[in-house]
């Protein structure tokens, strides 16, 4: 970076020079492509507070819409020392190394009910972190000796996931949201932890989200123990539920002190 | 076809052997469902006979009608059977029976029961209106097409998913105005386990916007405004699937649909739909789509989103031959068979292009009358709309390079949200782009005899063909039992709507299917 260092309280975004703010951005306009929408391009940029801006790119897209590409300069800067982001703290260990981190500090296998929740269909995620043949070549919870699963798939109303999860006795309960038109996804989470709130079960259960719109600090905010983003890899969340579970598990394990966390 | 058939090797022999397996694991589906019904097939019966709208509560007339026959135990004589009672007992029309059963004022347990050939005549009138309906929206769209042509293949497929009918019909429009061939308005998530059709127009859906007669309606409408706008034709699709697979057939008919997603096997896999509901509900589904001259869809891309592109193309193959077996029982030509297939392999595995390539041509030589519908790249797509960008460009020009039919766009967004109106622009634009650059390339390449394309698709070949023997062996039921399609179980007495399915009675009628086989038969010997 040429010699010149960043200053940590003041970044700007960066283009070919430090400190340029330069940014691209596109977006739609309900008014067909002519010099008049170009220039309402351009000032929505200024109203943004940009500098610089340029429409590079005008096309219509026909029933009166408009789409624009522009450059600018942002002029704000953040000071990115004092940023604090909630992440999963447990360390991710390997396959055997929950195996038989659960092994030595559990008298049973680690039981984690998982659904697809409200209308969600979509069990992509889930099946990839569940299903015995896991993701990106990284086996799923069904897999490891140490959790014992039920897969509950697709559009499972929160009251049959919180029945099931009492059912089995489970340790921890997994929930994936892969649908976020209109935040359909925030109330279906919300609602959950408020059932299990009435039923005074929240604190029987570990409880996690997944999904692709999905981060830690919103699971928090939610009232989750924990939120697993897209890319996540079945040892992370193994690794984590093990070490969580264990911790909330029975005092013995906590007396001795190895939590792991 | 010769020029195009040296492109790639195919071992017709083993491809002859896979059709007879396909036939025979139809024929074993096809012994499982025989003298069976379902309460939608029962419901598709009352829509033909002109049963539509809703009760007091809201229920659709036509659920009302078949909850009425679950309740008195009626459903093993049918709906047609038990209208027909009700008319000679009463004289009502079949709209007025399920109004007055809506009403609680009729017991059809306490009429005489009349016998077959009277039952088929009495509604004979109604039946020949409901196929009329059907024949019309069909006339009206090759009235378009004539006027308005389609464009070559393959044909641009775009989606539109608000939630709300109307904001769907202008994004629909805009497509077409930037190019799109075909519209799909994507359901609502839950849709595909109501046991119902919802009823009007509808503005609030999750994921996508109910399927309702009017929605079609009213989507048909605004497309046939685009087609006068733009002088290209433009076809309409939505979803026969779920629990109602038959019912939405039939809407779809009576609205002039084009084409209707439409699998043998994708609800009990992704929905845990019961197996003998679906087979039962899919075979007249299929005859209906057939009847109205309706392309289906089959659903094998979505395979590949559980299991792996390169480990499990196979199945998708095996999935086709099936489909196309069980289609064929239905009645459905080859020229409606939109099988599907995708473009989902990992774009970090070195000559992955390589492998789509000789997946696609494989699938393309071995279905040649097929409109063959591809898929586009889904699993791997991240948020990095850059790279996504480049991969639907990679799966466009693989689409050209091997001449598929329709090409389902992808949207640099995929995995984001559902598309905005300049993330379905672009795809177009990218899609022109590379189907106009490379309009020709497929007539200029052959694959290397040994190479890789031809090695891989060799295998894939035989492997289709071992699992195709496999399957004809142990039966479908049992195959998907044991997960070899999706990589996805499903227990043969388990699912959802279970409780629908019904063995037909000694006095059970079904003349629309018996006379959509006749008039199809008419129609191959006419094609003849």
């Amino acid at each position: 970076m040429s010699g010149v260092r960043p200053d940590i309280t003041a970044i700007r975004p960066y283009g070919d020079t430090l400190d340029d703010g330069r940014i691209q951005m596109s977006f739609t306009l309900p008014m067909e492509a002519s010099e008049q929408a170009r220039e309402a391009a351009r000032q929505i940029a200024l109203g943004m507070g940009l500098d610089d801006v340029t429409v590079v790119h005008m096309r219509d897209l026909g029933e009166g819409f408009s789409f624009h590409v522009l450059y600018a300069r942002v002029t704000v800067s953040v000071d990115a020392s004092r940023i604090v982001v909630a992440k999963v703290t447990t360390p991710v260990l390997g396959f055997d190394e929950v195996n038989e981190y659960i092994a030595a500090r559990y008298t049973r296998p680690v039981r984690v009910v998982g659904a697809c929740t409200g209308s969600d269909a979509h069990t992509v995620g889930l099946d990839a972190i569940m299903n015995m043949k896991g993701y990106a070549g990284e086996y799923g919870l069904e897999r490891y000796s140490g959790f014992q699963t039920w897969n509950l798939g697709a559009q499972v109303p929160n009251e049959d996931l919180i029945a099931r999860a009492m059912e089995v006795d489970a340790d921890a309960i997994l929930v994936s949201q892969v649908v976020t038109q209109k935040e359909v996804h925030v109330r279906n989470l919300t609602n959950l932890v408020e059932l299990l709130e009435a039923d005074e079960a929240r604190d029987r259960f570990v409880l996690v989200v997944g999904g692709p719109r999905v981060s830690h600090e919103l699971a928090l905010e939610l009232g989750f123990d924990a939120g697993f983003g897209s890319g996540t890899l079945p040892p992370e969340v193994a690794s984590y539920l093990a070490q969580t579970c264990v911790i909330r598990g029975t005092a013995a394990t906590r007396a001795d002190g190895d939590g792991g966390a | 076809m010769n020029g195009i058939d040296e492109r790639l090797r195919v071992d017709r022999s083993m491809v002859a052997a896979c059709r007879d397996h396909a036939r025979a694991v139809a024929d074993g589906v096809y012994r499982m469902i025989s003298g069976k019904t379902t309460v939608s097939v029962e419901r598709t019966i009352c829509r033909l006979l002109g049963i539509d709208g809703v009760d007091e509560r809201g229920v659709p007339l036509p659920n009302v009608v078949s909850d009425y026959l679950q309740s008195e135990s009626l459903v093993g004589d049918g709906a047609w059977y038990t209208l027909a009672r009700i008319t000679a007992a009463t004289g009502c029309a079949p709209i007025d029976s399920a109004r007055r059963i809506a009403a609680g004022q009729l017991d059809a347990t306490r009429f005489a029961h009349i016998d077959a050939g009277h039952a088929r005549e009495l509604l004979d009138p109604h039946l020949v209106d409901g196929i009329a309906r059907i024949d019309d929206a069909r006339a009206a769209r090759e009235e378009l097409k004539a006027q308005y042509p389609h464009r070559s293949q393959p044909w641009l497929y775009v989606i539109v998913a608000t939630g709300n009918i109307y904001e769907d019909t202008v994004q629909a429009k805009a497509a077409v105005a930037q190019g799109a061939d075909i519209v799909a308005v994507i359901r609502s998530t839950a849709q595909s386990l109501l046991d119902y059709i919802p009823y009007g127009p509808t503005t609030e859906g999750f994921g996508g916007t109910y399927a309702t007669q009017e929605n079609f309606r009213i989507m048909r409408k605004a497309l046939n405004e685009s087609i006068r706008e733009t002088g290209r034709y433009a076809q309409l699709v939505n979803y026969a699937s779920g629990l109602c697979m038959s019912e939405i057939a039939v809407t779809g008919a009576f609205e002039g649909l084009d084409m209707m997603l439409n699998d043998s096997m994708y609800g009990i896999l992704f929905r845990d739909i019961n197996m003998e509901r679906t087979f039962i509900d899919q075979h007249f589904s299929r005859m209906i789509n057939a009847y109205a001259d309706i392309i289906i869809n089959t659903g094998e891309d979505n395979y590949l989103t559980t299991a792996d592109a390169v480990d499990e193309a196979h199945t998708v193959i095996a999935s086709q031959f099936i489909n196309e077996a069980m289609a064929k029982r239905a009645g459905l030509p080859s020229r409606l068979m939109g099988l599907g297939h995708a473009f989902e392999i990992d774009p970090d595995r070195e000559d992955g292009f390589l492998l789509e390539l000789a997946h696609a041509e494989l699938v393309r030589r071995i279905f040649p009358d097929a409109p063959i519908k591809y898929m586009p790249p889904t699993r791997h797509m991240t948020g990095n709309i850059f790279k996504g960008h480049l991969m639907n460009a990679m799966f466009n020009l693989a689409s050209v390079l091997t001449d598929q039919s329709i090409q389902l766009l992808g949207m640099l967004t995929e995995a984001v949200h559902t598309p905005f109106i300049q993330d379905r622009a672009l795809a177009i634009e990218n899609a022109r782009y590379v189907f106009t650059t490379a309009r020709h390339l497929s007539r200029e390449i052959r694959f290397t005899p040994d190479g890789v394309v031809q090695r891989r698709a060799d295998q894939v070949l035989e492997e289709t063909h071992r699992m195709l023997a496999d399957v004809a062996s142990t039966g479908l039921p049992a195959a998907i039992e044991a997960g070899r399609f999706a990589a996805i179980g499903r227990p043969v007495s388990g699912g959802k709507g279970a409780s629908g399915v019904c063995e037909t009675g000694e006095r059970y009628l079904n003349p629309f299917a018996d006379e959509f086989a006749r008039r199809l038969d008419e129609r191959r010997e006419g094609d003849r």
